[in-house]
């Protein structure tokens, strides 16, 4: 087991559990009551720990090796799947998986940002940093999704789009850009979920859709709170600081308006009990589309308009003017 | 009460004398170090008369230069606040208002309506000086209102990027202002209304990943920086020197992602050829 830093409290009383458990398989002594007894408070204080994190520590959980990444959700979801591999214009981009499969019945185009699950494979995925190839492999299915009237599930989980020479040359800004526009109009209903990391627009590449939803424990920004504090502070060290002020966790994402709902987690993180989350995703996905299909393409369309057309905030300044005149005269 | 002191409150320097262009009598040409006197510079575009360096210049330089006389500011009553309380070295009030002083301008965008070539045209352009030209969520309320305004007139419209990306700011709702603009976009796009992307330098970031990469037509300016991840960001990920002319305007339509580059001389002109193609006016024009 990995535990992170606020989990430290964890490690010493698991490491008890273990230590009894030798003893009671070593001598006669009966320790089940004692074993019983720490399993409570491990229960107990996991619960303590996981509802009080802050937004440093939600980006820690939601970076945690352990944690369950989309092919795995996607496997255990789908009762058959099929993944498709390619742009048709380059290359295939390991860092972005997606196919055909059936959910509950569904037939859908599913699709996410895969990272690795070992030093190898981390390389191999890029580490969920995708390239063009990876934004115009996911439109293409995108694309074959709505040729057959399939629903599209998009699973966010990156630390952003790769920042690398060759992907400039080959449109990263537009192969985003071009996704975002598609994506406003797709004709089918689209679900997007964050899963881990929804760091800025390589997150938002697959990301705009009818509904978007973030798992307890993921963070979704405009920047990475290492990349922030690099900026603004001009220093590494300034990541949880950054982390705050950013106010990227799905309380501070749901609370703004800009995400729809937040997915519950299961006890001590979606890693803790992998099955449990997709079970809880599939069904997730089973509601959602119900309703969502019943509404015609141009509802769909409308309704995705409207939503994106409030996000944002600002001043008026006629009517600033106007308050602060009011508050003048009530003052006097 | 000193003599010096100001009679009125507030800073009363209207925006049109406020340039990004630098003030002094010289300029000193960043690129080939020559000196050329300010009046000079202005009546050549803000383009160094020696090497042809387009000099970065605000939204108003760019209406006068495109719209024939005068024109019309819209949805000016639209500014930022501080929605997440966000403060790193300063806060972001403290920028705010920084900025507001420094440009005279209500925030990195400005929209206005005149006509170019006779047509009808709405512009949307940027200002660099306005922290960065970042795009927060008035740059996305703005180009969303002028794309409604379009598209009652019928009007065909442009936005002048020249940003170093999203407002970081405003977090989430500067990402998300990436998405409005470009659902906003497609549903220009639906209602058959030409858009044109001209981007300057620089253009990088969300801007880039969104709207500065949607144009019908894209072009930008000469030698302008275009790009969505910043080059010092990916001289540290790849570890290694980027190539001459990396992320210019000539390297991108080489890599066929703008349709031509424009010289800030010609650019009136070639907008109004592009116009007159675009016939966005209900009535046709009679065939000779």
């Amino acid at each position: 087991m990995v535990f992170l830093e606020f989990e430290k409290p964890l490690e010493k009383l698991y490491e008890q559990l273990d230590k009894i458990k030798q003893v009671g398989e070593e001598g006669d002594i009966d320790v089940s009551d004692k074993i019983k007894e720490l399993e409570n408070k491990i229960k107990s204080e996991t619960k303590e720990i996981y509802s009080n994190l802050n937004g440093w520590q939600k980006v820690q959980l939601s970076r945690h090796p352990e944690r369950p990444y989309t092919l795995y959700y996607i496997e255990s979801i789908c009762k058959k799947f099929v993944e498709l591999h390619g742009d048709r214009y380059f290359k295939d981009d390991k860092a972005i998986v997606g196919g055909i499969g059936k959910i509950n019945g569904q037939s859908v185009v599913i699709l996410g940002h895969q990272k690795g699950v070992n030093t190898k494979l981390r390389q191999y995925r890029n580490f969920g940093m995708a390239n063009p190839e990876g934004y115009r492999k996911a439109l293409r299915l995108m694309k074959l999704a709505e040729r057959f009237n399939y629903p599209v599930v998009c699973l966010i989980d990156t630390p952003g789009a790769y920042p690398g020479l060759e992907a400039e040359e080959r449109g990263q800004a537009e192969a985003i850009a071009k996704n975002l526009f598609e994506m406003a109009q797709l004709k089918v209903p689209i679900l997007c979920y964050v899963i881990g990391e929804g760091a800025s627009g390589g997150a938002l590449g697959i990301g705009v859709g009818d509904k978007v939803f973030m798992f307890e424990n993921t963070w979704y920004s405009v920047i990475s709170p290492e990349s922030c504090s690099s900026i603004l502070w001009r220093s590494w060290d300034h990541k949880e600081k950054a982390a705050e002020a950013l106010k990227l966790t799905a309380d501070d994402m749901l609370g703004f308006g800009l995400i729809d709902e937040i997915i519950k987690e299961p006890l001590g993180g979606a890693h803790n009990d992998p099955e449990k989350m997709a079970k809880t995703l599939r069904l997730h996905i089973k509601n959602e589309l119900g309703a969502l299909m019943e509404l015609t393409p141009d509802q769909r369309i409308e309704n995705r308009l409207v939503k994106y057309s409030n996000m944002g905030e600002f001043t008026r300044i006629t009517e600033t003017a106007k308050t602060e005149e009011k508050q003048k005269k009530e003052s006097k | 009460m000193g003599w010096f002191k100001r009679l009125k409150d507030g800073i009363q320097t209207a925006t049109k004398f406020k340039k990004e262009a630098p003030d002094g009598l010289w300029n000193k040409c960043k690129s080939c170090s020559e000196l050329t006197t300010i009046k000079e510079l202005k009546e050549n575009l803000y383009i160094c008369p020696k090497c042809d360096y387009h000099v970065r210049i605000g939204s108003h330089d760019y209406f006068d230069i495109i719209f024939d006389g005068k024109y019309k500011l819209l949805f000016e009553d639209i500014v930022s606040k501080d929605i997440l309380g966000f403060s790193d070295v300063k806060t972001y009030e403290n920028r705010l208002e920084a900025a507001f002083i420094k440009t005279g301008l209500k925030d990195s965008i400005s929209v206005a309506h005149g006509k170019c070539g006779r047509k009808d045209f709405v512009i949307a352009a940027m200002d660099f000086s306005f922290i960065g030209g970042s795009m927060g969520s008035v740059v996305g309320e703005k180009i969303a209102r002028a794309i409604d305004y379009c598209i009652e007139n019928r009007y065909p419209f442009m936005i002048i990027a020249k940003s170093g990306g999203a407002r970081m700011m405003e977090s989430a709702f500067s990402l998300m202002q990436m998405a409005k603009t470009s659902v906003k976009l497609a549903q220009l796009s639906r209602n058959k209304l030409p858009y044109f992307s001209f981007m300057t330098d620089p253009t990088t970031g969300g801007v880039t990943a969104s709207y500065a990469m949607l144009g019908d037509i894209n072009f930008a300016e000469p030698k302008a920086l275009i790009g969505f991840a910043g080059p010092r960001v990916i001289k540290e990920t790849i570890k290694r020197d980027l190539p001459e002319g990396f992320q210019t305007s000539e390297f991108l339509l080489d890599h066929g992602f703008l349709d031509f580059i424009v010289h800030r001389k010609e650019l009136k002109e070639r907008l109004e050829t592009v116009l007159s193609i675009f016939n966005t006016d209900d009535q046709m024009e009679e065939v000779a």
